[in-house]
């Protein structure tokens, strides 16, 4: 199937949570090929190779974060899966820790072989309580079989893999709030550098991947480095789980060739169908919550009137003026009846309950650009206050520890840059803006 | 070896591993940043306030790349060849301004009321980089009060999350019973289910303290700091190095701190952090339990270092009325 590529291959085949289906299906195929004709290097090299870049939203090159590991003797080197999933819209790695847990388990395997960690954490998001278990389960199948634990596959390599729930926060998504919290304290990002692949958990060299990135590793070791990269266009290489919602006809997880079009995905036939009810278009998130929206004339195309591509470089095209980013594939589609007001409210909530309160730019700004977005959008709000916000991002933006300050600015910065009738309109109109959407903005479509 | 840096266009030589800050306050005047959560002698503060943010122009010799962001001056060791702009960086200036803006955004500006008015980071910080008025609209964020203990009073409407009460706490007292809770716009100060923070050192808190957020009960609502004279005495103590400052009236001794530099932090003597322990700070209130060699200079603070009695006890200024 299109849409069912690498990843998701057998995701519909009954029962392909346990090892033994898992198995039937080819998997841990991979493993066997690595731990018996591979060595840590090769490993590295076709990862490097594949052209796989970071899948929970930075889209830094996975290869290269894995050569900078440092390497000092008698050392422990730790590998952890950032399964910390809390993006607004984004919902891939759960579907996929879900339906195939095992594929994060090989991954995890053939990443820790590869980086030469002996034990391994998937730092899971507390919310996700029945998918711990669900990965407990498969890890245990995993330790009967001989994946796991000592002597692999009489390799002589040993592996421990831990499952361990965070208490649910959004900043533990972070890297070093993350290994902060695996070490059981408070979730606050760390100060860098030093960054985790010279000093992460427990002070030893760590590297931190998301749950899609280790999985893919599986496909890459299967097929080879090139056969992966000849997937996609550019440095956007192999397939992308997308995981679209809002008001489509048909939302869920996909998994796409990166490189596909924008219009392709949201109006083809195997993907999304079109905008839910045969309403119009009115704007698009396409890369979770935190990355900038785009209004209907710039989601399929780009300010130079190119087709918009899933793809890394595609969709950032035109910078923070006309473009976004593919961020952690979370694509909120909006359509002509959505209020981007409130929506920007509702983000700009997310960010203020979800700061660490640590840095005070991130702490005081995130609740001052809600209490302000929540004014306007209950009719209260004044027109300086629109240039305020804007003022409240850049004095966000770039002055924090950690990026969850970029990301509650960002979205706010957009919706302004964008909408901002629409935000004029609802100051102008607060009797009228409770009771109706200012519907799909007429602004003029570029040539 | 030791790096060169550039700062505000003086150069300085210190060594490998500075943070910017340091190697700042190696030049000292107007190319040291402020510093609000910052406490050189705690190890593992700062980074979190970002008043400290400076411009580097130039990374290092070897990469003269200058930095996209601004950087926590505190928190980012120096490279040889590295060109670092503060004062004279309109940039720094406008986002310093924009952190004093959202640090004192929740604060209550009770300072006819607070304790810390006159020797307060905040006021010093608010009056160099604040603006007149205030762009915040909204209710400000209040805290339920609570008891920390009778030695010390926690407002926490005050705070700035700095944490430095924390790293205290971690580093000189054997059990940490205090920290930070809830997150976001809610973190707080507080203890665990309403203990008392009582052990010998806890009084240091205050001192390290920089806005009112801690303060000391046995001064609350006594006098403003600026009546006070603040004197250089010692003591013999068994628990920590007796070496302290008395503010008294007349010869009443109305409060006890340790010694302090002129960044607010705790003076180093012989070699060693002068903390003070609770008995000397709390329970030594009269003029002879201490030694007292003579007038104290306080430059930091612009209330308290008019000089009134920073020169000379001899001739006291006579007040009118």
């Amino acid at each position: 199937m299109k849409n069912r590529r690498l990843l998701l291959e057998h995701v519909d085949v009954p029962g392909i949570d346990g090892i033994d289906v898992y198995v039937k299906q080819g998997g841990y195929a991979s493993l066997e090929k690595a731990l018996k004709k591979m060595s840590p290097e090769d490993v590295v090299e076709e990862v490097k190779k594949s052209g796989l870049r970071g899948r929970g939203g930075a889209g830094f090159p996975t290869g290269m974060k894995w050569s900078f590991l440092a390497k000092p003797e008698g050392v422990p080197r730790y590998l952890v899966c950032n399964a910390d999933e809390s993006e607004p819209g984004t919902f891939k790695d759960r579907y996929l820790m879900e339906k195939i847990p095992h594929l994060l388990i090989e991954g995890m395997i053939l990443s820790s072989f590869a980086l030469g960690a002996n034990q391994s954490y998937i730092y899971i998001r507390g919310e996700f309580m029945y998918v711990l278990n669900i990965l407990e389960k498969a890890i245990a199948e995993a330790y009967a079989k001989g994946y796991l634990g000592k002597n692999i596959l009489g390799s002589g390599y040993d592996l421990d893999l831990v499952v361990t729930p965070g208490g649910g926060a959004y900043i533990c998504g972070e890297e070093t709030a993350l290994l902060e919290s695996l070490e059981g304290k408070r979730g606050n990002p760390r100060i860098k550098p030093p960054f985790p692949a010279v000093k992460g958990l427990w002070g030893c060299p760590t590297v931190v991947n998301n749950v899609e990135s280790i999985a893919a590793v599986v496909p890459i070791v299967r097929d080879g480095g090139d056969a992966y990269a000849a997937i996609g266009i550019g440095r956007s290489t192999g397939t992308k789980l997308i995981s679209a919602c809002g008001n489509l006809a048909r939302p869920g997880v996909y998994e796409i060739d990166l490189g596909l079009s924008v219009e392709e995905f949201i109006y083809g036939d195997d993907y999304c169908r079109g905008i839910a009810n045969g309403k119009q278009l009115k704007a698009c998130v396409p890369g979770g919550s935190s990355v900038p929206i785009l209004p209907h004339f710039l989601v399929t195309k780009t300010a130079t009137g190119e087709d918009r591509l899933m793809t890394y470089e595609s969709l950032a095209e035109g910078g923070f003026a006309s473009g976004s980013m593919l961020g952690s594939g979370g694509f909120i589609v909006f359509d002509e009846d959505q209020c981007i007001v409130r929506n920007t409210w509702n983000f700009a909530r997310f960010y203020a309950h979800e700061s660490c309160g640590q840095c005070s730019p991130c702490r005081e700004g995130t609740g001052w650009m809600e209490k302000v977005l929540s004014r306007i959008e209950h009719g209260q709000g004044h027109m300086h206050d629109i240039d305020l916000l804007a003022d409240i991002n850049k004095k966000i933006e770039g002055n924090t520890i950690c990026p969850l300050g970029d990301a509650a600015a960002w979205p706010v910065a957009a919706a302004i840059h964008h909408f901002r009738e629409e935000f004029e309109w609802h100051i102008k109109h607060p009797s009228e803006a409770q009771t109706r959407n200012y519907g799909l903005i007429q602004q003029p479509v570029v040539a | 070896m030791m790096v060169k840096v550039t700062i505000d266009g003086i150069e300085v030589e210190v060594e490998p591993g500075t943070s910017i800050l340091n190697a700042a306050r190696k030049i000292g005047g107007d190319a040291v940043p402020p510093a609000m959560c910052y406490y050189s002698k705690l190890p593992g503060t700062g980074g979190k306030c970002r008043t400290c943010l400076v411009e580097v122009a130039a990374g290092s010799a070897a990469d003269p790349r200058p930095m996209p962001k601004l950087v926590a001056s505190c928190s980012t060791p120096v490279q040889d060849g590295m060109v670092v702009n503060n004062k004279t960086s309109e940039r720094v200036h406008n986002n310093r301004g924009g952190v004093v803006e959202f640090l004192l955004a929740n604060h209550p500006l009770d300072c006819p009321i607070c304790d810390q008015a006159g020797e307060c980071h905040l006021q010093d910080l608010g009056y160099e980089h604040g603006s007149a008025k205030t762009r915040y609209e909204e209710e400000r964020r209040t805290f339920d009060p609570i008891d920390i203990g009778n030695k010390i009073k926690l407002h926490m409407n005050r705070c700035i999350l700095c944490y430095r009460c924390v790293f205290v706490a971690n580093q000189l007292t054997e059990n940490r019973v205090h920290g930070v809770l809830h997150r976001g716009e809610h973190a707080e100060i507080s203890t665990f289910i309403e203990q008392a923070v009582e052990n010998d050192f806890s009084g240091n808190m205050i001192d390290v303290c920089p806005v009112g957020a801690l303060t000391d009960r046995t001064f609350r609502f006594k006098s403003r700091v600026w009546f006070l004279k603040p004197m250089e005495a010692e003591r013999s103590c068994t628990k920590c190095c007796g070496k302290a400052v008395v503010w008294m009236f007349g010869n009443d001794i109305y409060r006890v701190t340790a010694r302090k530099d002129k960044y607010g932090e705790v003076e180093d003597i012989d070699g060693k952090t002068a903390w003070l322990c609770n008995d000397c700070r709390f329970e030594h209130k009269s003029a002879n339990d201490w030694n007292i060699a003579g007038p104290r200079v306080i430059n930091r603070h612009s209330v308290i270092s008019q000089g009134k009695y920073a020169t000379s006890m001899e001739k006291p200024v006579k007040r009118i009325g």
